[in-house]
């Protein structure tokens, strides 16, 4: 792996951060990472961190409604936000000479955003609309991220939707915003990483101009997610109505991705091993053998692995035929999971998978956003975004043994089944609450 | 929660606002060491090195035009089993190559070209190419993998059939270019159901050719290397015909949108189009900044308004859609149905206050300095610059215009954008489509005019 030297600080306010030098191009990448995500959201006000995320985005102190946009892309840059189970991410990729304009956007919002009830019922709109595009008025919206974790959990951080309901969306209030913000938007409760074309003196300088005087505040204690494993087979059918296919995801719980990462790494795997390429076991037995199924995919993490804390989720989805029974698929899945568990996967098996594993994270490497983003949350998640570099040989080192036991803890009696059934005939219903 | 203070106070400090921070002095890319050239067989080879990482990026683009009813269900067929097994392979053996060398390969066609593409090790080229030219000169299209692919491929088509923006763009397509083969980009689920392996054979062996084709690759590689390697590696592949190009396309003409129902969606689609340049022209540098102040970025004029201000919608964008021999406008956004007839009014105003209040010269600065910084960081990663040089290609360039674009960017007037304003964006140039539910959208829409309704 081209590891870029790291840098970190701690900053007297809390703030950490990861500096990654690296002057093959003229570009940096500028990202916060807030310890928050969908999961530590109050109930009754489901979406709210990711309704918060676009706040961020809406003017401050220093700037206004806007400006911020405005002030990236002229300085030639991109940015975004996104909102995960446990953390929160906010970002630009820049030419270089945009570093110190990109270092003052981000201390500006956590310095003093500016929280209005115009903003906040403007943004309401932006996320319905949002939420009708991914999710409402398009086939498998939500399927499974939103709705598997609805069967699999039962507490409310675990199991509820994200994105949010319209009816809470439409309750939040400014209060809400400011609450949210000084309880987890401190400085100590956020990693700020600067990846690309700069010199590491010239950072902290810069870094320390504009983020030093963000007032420190304490960080949230870190909370506790952790539930039990379902005790029976879970199912619930999801009616889509503009589904064509039938389809379904299977969730497992997996091991804690942070302190039991060993272990974790062997179900990374055992998703390669099931479903990358068309020699995995399961695209070679449902897409060409058997032609049961269209698609099918595994996967560690309902958004790619290192992106939650514990509890995190294991997931099969197919996508079948409507003139085959859905538990006939099932039964090719549970037979090739206990193939494995009877008998480990060969090393040429695992050879494919750690290859294509490495080849994927040199590509992410490459790309800044990606870089800076994982560098970020590595920090923010395991206290290490060096760790990014050492995955490629963690992942190497996972035996047949290992695989073979992660498939054998994926049991019939411990995991959920949300089954998508296409119900569309021209009567659709908008669901989510308000239209 | 804990307690907490109120909004206003946290949109506070004692120090007040503070200045933005000018930029800095900006360091141009490096030059990349390259090679452009054409084999005795007809293919252009562009090797570029970016050694970031040990990677390299492979992109193949075939002219791929037919006129035969059946092309475009053949060609889908083509496309989605050429790598599934050769004289030397089976598909599995395929795969098994690739992923030891962290590599993939991928083919996919569209009615201009198909287009191969791939990446791997760097380590791995040399199985890349083997796999590729393997792929190019002896794929076997088995029988059973026909048939399989065949009938998955009916039922991804439903799958993107049922998708609003799929509707959205076939409609778009029909209404701006009728029965063109331009059209026809995917095949009707009978047509497909109907493709014998045997027919897939014949139109690879007339079709997919080297001649009018380019091979780009991007990466660590040595490019005077790289080029030998790839000549060695494709020797067998060679034919005197020519690879088939599309007709010259009608341009666009302005006209009413046509309302296209979708009973019971809770979102419409709205697409408006026009006729416009491509990158060989010399307006085109004034028109790509004038349709970035237009709607082309965040920072528009039209995200501003319909976004920012009214909350009709969660992504609206302008952008420049190549075409075989030039360029269109694309404007689109998805609204909810209540604000549809809303939102293309908007849509309108836009589009004539761009001609009659054009873009100020702090507008312009601005579009021209995202555009100039957009073209660094998106060919600042191995799959970016290869896109970005496939695009090129298609239209005979080469990487000196990523080279020389900032300087043209620079050159730009906020007068010359101004006329381009008013050349591409008049409100009666364009035409389109709205997708939505008919019976909710009808009468605001026809109140409004300019749309037909049935």
């Amino acid at each position: 792996m081209a590891a870029s030297e790291l840098h970190k600080l701690t900053l007297d306010n809390g703030l950490r951060v990861v500096l990654a030098p690296d002057s093959t191009a003229p570009v940096v990448g500028v990202s916060v990472h807030y310890d928050v995500g969908f999961r530590s959201e109050p109930e009754g006000r489901t979406g709210f961190a990711h309704l918060f995320e676009h706040l961020m985005f809406q003017g401050s102190e220093s700037l206004e409604k806007l400006a911020h946009f405005r002030y990236v892309q002229s300085s030639g840059g991109m940015f975004n936000g996104s909102t995960h189970p446990d953390y929160t991410d906010y970002f630009e990729v820049l030419p270089s000479a945009a570093l110190e304009r990109a270092l003052f956007l981000e201390a500006d919002r956590m310095r003093a955003p500016k929280l209005t009830e115009e903003n906040l019922t403007n943004q309401i709109d932006v996320v319905k609309e949002e939420i009708r595009l991914n999710v409402l008025n398009r086939p498998y919206g939500g399927f499974p991220w939103i709705y598997l974790p609805q069967v699999l959990y039962q507490t409310f951080p675990n199991a509820h939707n994200g994105y949010g309901d319209f009816t809470d969306l439409e309750q939040a209030t400014v209060d809400d915003c400011a609450a949210f913000f000084d309880t987890f938007y401190a400085p100590a409760n956020a990693v700020l990483t600067v990846a690309g074309d700069f010199t590491v003196d010239r950072a902290r300088e810069l870094i320390e101009k504009h983020f030093g005087d963000v007032t420190a505040r304490g960080a949230p204690p870190s909370r506790d997610f952790s539930e039990p494993a379902p005790q029976s087979e879970l199912r619930h059918i999801h009616p889509d109505p503009h589904a064509p296919l039938p389809a379904f995801a299977v969730g497992y719980r997996m091991p804690d991705p942070v302190g039991e990462l060993d272990s974790y790494l062997g179900y990374l795997v055992l998703a390669g091993v099931l479903a990358e390429g068309d020699g995995s076991r399961l695209q070679q037995r449902l897409l060409h053998r058997d032609a049961l199924a269209t698609d099918v995919s595994a996967g560690a993490g309902l958004f790619g692995p290192f992106e939650a804390r514990d509890p995190d989720t294991f997931s099969i989805t197919v996508v079948h035929a409507p003139n085959v029974p859905g538990d006939d698929v099932l039964g090719v899945v549970d037979a090739e999971l206990a193939a494995l568990a009877e008998t480990p996967p060969g090393e040429e098996e695992l050879a494919k998978v750690t290859a294509r594993w490495a080849a994927s994270l040199h590509g992410e490497h490459d790309r800044l956003m990606s870089r800076t983003l994982g560098l970020g949350s590595l920090e923010l998640l395991y206290g290490d975004a060096g760790l990014i570099y050492e995955l490629p040989g963690k992942i190497s080192a996972i035996t047949p043994a290992q695989v073979s036991a992660a498939a054998k803890s994926l049991r019939p009696d411990s995991r959920a089944i949300l089954v998508v059934e296409p119900a569309g005939n021209g009567d659709d219903i908008e669901q989510g609450g308000a239209a | 929660m804990s307690p907490h203070r109120m909004a206003q106070e946290i949109g506070r400090t004692p120090a007040g606002p503070r200045e933005v921070p000018p930029l800095g002095e900006q360091r141009p890319a490096a030059d990349l060491g390259c090679v452009d050239t054409v084999l005795e067989s007809g293919l252009r080879v562009l090797a570029v090195r970016q050694a970031a990482v040990p990677m390299v990026e492979l992109r193949l683009r075939i002219p791929f035009a037919g006129d035969d009813a059946l092309h475009t269900a053949r060609a889908e067929v083509l496309a989605n089993t050429v790598l599934t097994g050769t004289a030397r392979r089976d598909r599995f053996e395929v795969d098994t190559e690739l992923a030891l060398i962290g590599g993939e390969l991928d083919a996919r066609v569209d009615p201009e070209r198909l287009r191969i593409s791939g990446s791997s090790l760097s380590s791995g080229l040399s199985t890349l190419l083997d796999v590729l030219a393997d792929a190019l000169t002896s794929a076997a299209y088995p029988e059973g993998e026909v048939g399989r692919e065949r009938d998955r491929l009916v039922e991804r088509i439903a799958m993107a059939r049922s998708q609003p923006s799929v509707i959205a763009r076939e409609a778009l397509q029909r209404h701006r270019y009728g029965e063109h083969p331009f059209t026809r980009e995917i095949p009707q689920p009978d047509d497909v159901a109907g493709v014998a392996a045997e027919q897939v054979r014949t139109l690879h062996a007339a079709a997919v050719l080297p001649r009018g084709s380019v091979l780009i690759l991007v990466g660590d590689l040595d490019p005077e290397g790289v080029v030998a390697d790839v000549r060695r590696a494709l020797g067998d592949w060679s034919s005197d015909a020519a690879a088939t190009g599309l007709p010259e396309l009608p341009d666009v003409v302005g006209g009413d949108l046509k309302l296209v129902p979708r009973p019971g969606a809770v979102q419409s689609q709205l697409r408006l189009s026009a006729q416009a340049v491509g990158r060989t022209d010399p307006r085109y540098p004034a028109l790509q900044l004038a349709n970035l102040a237009f709607g082309g970025y965040f920072s528009s004029r039209l995200v501003e308004n319909i976004r920012e201000d009214k909350g009709y919608t969660y992504h609206a964008r302008s952008a420049l859609e190549f075409t075989p021999h030039g360029a269109t406008l694309l404007i689109d956004a998805d609204t909810a149905s209540e604000v549809t007839a809303a939102a293309l009014l908007e849509m309108r105003y836009e589009l004539g206050r761009l001609c009659l209040v054009r873009p100020s010269a702090s507008e312009v600065d601005a579009v021209r300095q995202y555009a100039i910084g957009a073209l660094l960081t998106s060919s600042a990663n191995q799959p970016g610059l290869a896109t970005q040089l496939d695009a090129l290609t298609s239209v005979g360039l080469g990487p000196e215009w990523l080279r020389e674009h900032p300087e043209r960017l620079a050159e730009v007037t906020t007068e010359q954008v101004g006329q381009a304003a008013m050349e591409f964006f008049a409100p009666t140039r364009f035409t389109g489509v709205v997708v939505g539910d008919a019976d909710r959208l009808a009468p605001e829409l026809g109140a409004l005019g300019g749309v037909s309704l049935r």
